[in-house]
């Protein structure tokens, strides 16, 4: 296997997901058959080959630095799964 | 006449000389919709009330007669990941099932003011992440053509809605082939732009390096009148090219003479359907035919495309949906615990089982000690993709292959095995790694009467060149005027 199951909780921890002990044995044997296709790329040379991160040069675009913020504050709260006042609402955080 | 099988040039025609109102096109859509989408489940949500109040403010434009926007009248679906004000935007997920956005999208906003009803949002795959719209945590879209069958995906509700006449056109999304592989699969015009045509504001991110917006339309000149509509240069997002727009429309009838179409060896494959084969070598003698010229080519980086896809997609998928933590919008679970629970459980809770997937292997492939021999090599290999293709494009002007190996497979065919899935893009994913603009227009279908998609990739910017392909072709042979039997 090419990653553990203590691997595979170790990247849920990173990525913020909570596994059942299933979803953590399917992921082992889906990592094991997705990294195998992906040495695939191990076969090309790339020594000196410059990573390609936008298909589409772009220079980066400057703007005036002023507020655009969105106005309508009510508008994006009543979205939030809970809110009080103006605010986001978030189990306590510091004990 | 039937109102909801014109096309958007046909009905257009009719509104002008008010021989047909944007009411009652947008009540025989409507109709349509109530009548049909039970067996396609096109549909997230229909906007029958504001559909109806925009097609009589349409009316009224008519009626007065002057400054008449381009799509004035038209009824258009507009796939669930793209935000629309007001109207839910889920984007197949239940972590955004309840989501209305407080603002449009640049693509919406762009629509509506060239006068199109946006007459509802469209199923897609979850994020979508999906090649057969199975993965929509609501339910899957069935291809008008067979019920049994996926339509495609991601951009499956978009295909469907269209093929079915329950939309005049559709906007889609495309990643590695969401808007190709179900116009293909469902038998209309879908085109992805090149990368930066089109805006991506207010389009929920998945691989903000290779998503792009486009049109799905019955026939290329709808498909060329939407691309007018909401191609270009939007300062909300920093990755669109500041470029001016051509008259698509004004270009399209200038035929195939002299053009020269590469045909490279590498998307002609063992294992490959022999009707699709056959159909896609019989365009290709008919674009000959029309003048075209064909020309020899190869991609020899194309067998890596899947891997370099894979690792790049969710990598980039990983950091955007890190957004969706039960805190600023959509879901959260009840049981929220300390703040970790909470944001845990909640994303356990709010993703499907294939996002889930592609958030942990790109979360891998980004992680301390994998960076480079995952991430990094990916990047490099899609150096070598793109570069294929700009050598290839020395020689020719369009390349044309095949949309996907197959014709449209039965619903829950590929969804035991993710790798077998993801194979179904294997003729499309090389286009957006390099970017490329990519149409599929319909060339066939097979013994059952299943639809086969044509690919036609352009230079850069190439849209009308590919458009004009197009055209040629779709007016030189009668497969954009089959209707599935609904």
């Amino acid at each position: 296997m090419r990653m553990s199951r203590e691997a595979v909780q170790q990247v849920a921890l990173l990525a913020r997901l909570e596994l059942t002990p299933t979803e953590e044995t399917e992921l082992v044997a889906h990592f094991d058959k997705v990294l195998t296709y992906m040495e695939k790329l191990n076969e090309l040379p790339t020594d000196g080959v410059e990573p390609t991160a936008h298909a589409v040069e772009v220079p980066a675009p400057l703007r005036a630095d002023q507020v655009t913020n969105h106005a309508d504050t009510e508008a994006l709260l009543q979205n939030a799964p809970a809110q009080e006042a103006d605010f986001f609402k978030v189990p306590k955080i510091i004990d | 006449m039937t109102p909801s099988r014109l096309t958007i040039h046909e009905a257009t025609a009719l509104l002008r000389t008010r021989a047909l109102s944007a009411q009652e096109l947008t009540r025989a859509v409507l109709d349509r919709i109530h009548a049909t989408d039970a067996r396609t489940r096109s549909y997230l949500t229909v906007c029958e009330p504001e559909a109806l109040a925009q097609a009589e403010t349409a009316d009224r434009r008519l009626a007065a007669g002057d400054s008449i926007p381009p799509l004035c009248g038209i009824p258009l679906a507009v796939k669930d990941v793209i935000l629309t004000k007001g109207i839910r935007s889920t984007a197949g997920s239940k972590i955004l099932e309840h989501f209305v956005p407080p603002y449009d999208a640049t693509v919406t906003r762009l629509l509506k003011a060239a006068g199109a009803v946006i007459i509802g949002k469209v199923n897609c795959d979850e994020f979508a992440m999906g090649s057969s719209n199975e993965n929509s945590a609501f339910f899957p879209s069935r291809n008008p053509w067979d019920l049994s069958r996926v339509p495609g995906g991601s951009s499956g509700g978009s295909a469907t809605a269209v093929a079915a006449d329950q939309a005049l056109a559709a906007l889609g999304t495309d990643t590695g082939g969401s808007i190709r592989l179900p116009a293909a699969f469902c038998g209309v015009v879908g085109l992805k732009p090149t990368y930066g045509r089109v805006s991506r504001f207010g389009v929920v991110a998945y691989a903000s390096s290779l998503d792009q917006v486009g049109p799905l339309a019955k026939d290329v000149l709808d498909c060329a009148l939407v691309l007018q509509a909401i191609a270009g240069h939007d300062p909300r997002d920093s990755t669109s090219v500041d470029r001016p727009v051509p008259n698509y429309q004004a270009t399209l009838t200038q035929g195939v003479q002299g053009l020269k179409v590469g045909i490279p060896q590498e998307y002609f494959v063992e294992g490959m359907q022999p009707e699709v084969e056959t159909a896609v070598h019989q365009a290709l003698a008919a674009l000959a035919a029309l003048g075209a010229q064909p020309v020899s080519i190869s991609l020899p980086h194309t067998e890596y495309a899947i891997a370099t896809y894979y690792l790049i997609a969710t990598a980039e998928a990983s950091s955007n949906l890190a957004r969706y933590d039960g805190v600023k919008y959509g879901y959260r679970t009840a049981q929220t615990g300390n703040l970790m629970d909470m944001y845990c459980r909640t994303r356990a809770h709010g993703f499907g089982s294939e996002v889930k997937r592609r958030i942990m292997l790109g979360t891998y492939a980004l992680s301390a000690g994998y960076y480079d021999a995952y991430y990094l090599k990916a990047q490099k290999v899609r150096t070598l993709i793109r570069q294929d293709f700009l050598t290839a494009f020395e020689a020719c002007d369009v390349i044309a292959t095949p949309v996907a190996p197959t014709v449209a497979f039965r619903l829950g065919e590929k969804t035991a095995d993710p790798l077998t899935m993801y194979l179904s893009d294997i003729f499309t994913i090389a286009v957006n790694l390099a970017g490329l603009p990519g149409l599929s227009v319909p060339c066939g279908c097979d013994a059952k009467g299943l639809p086969i998609g044509l690919q036609l990739i352009g230079k850069p910017f190439g849209e009308d060149t590919l458009l004009q392909a197009a055209y040629a072709y779709e007016q030189a042979t009668p497969w954009h005027t089959r209707k599935p039997p609904l």
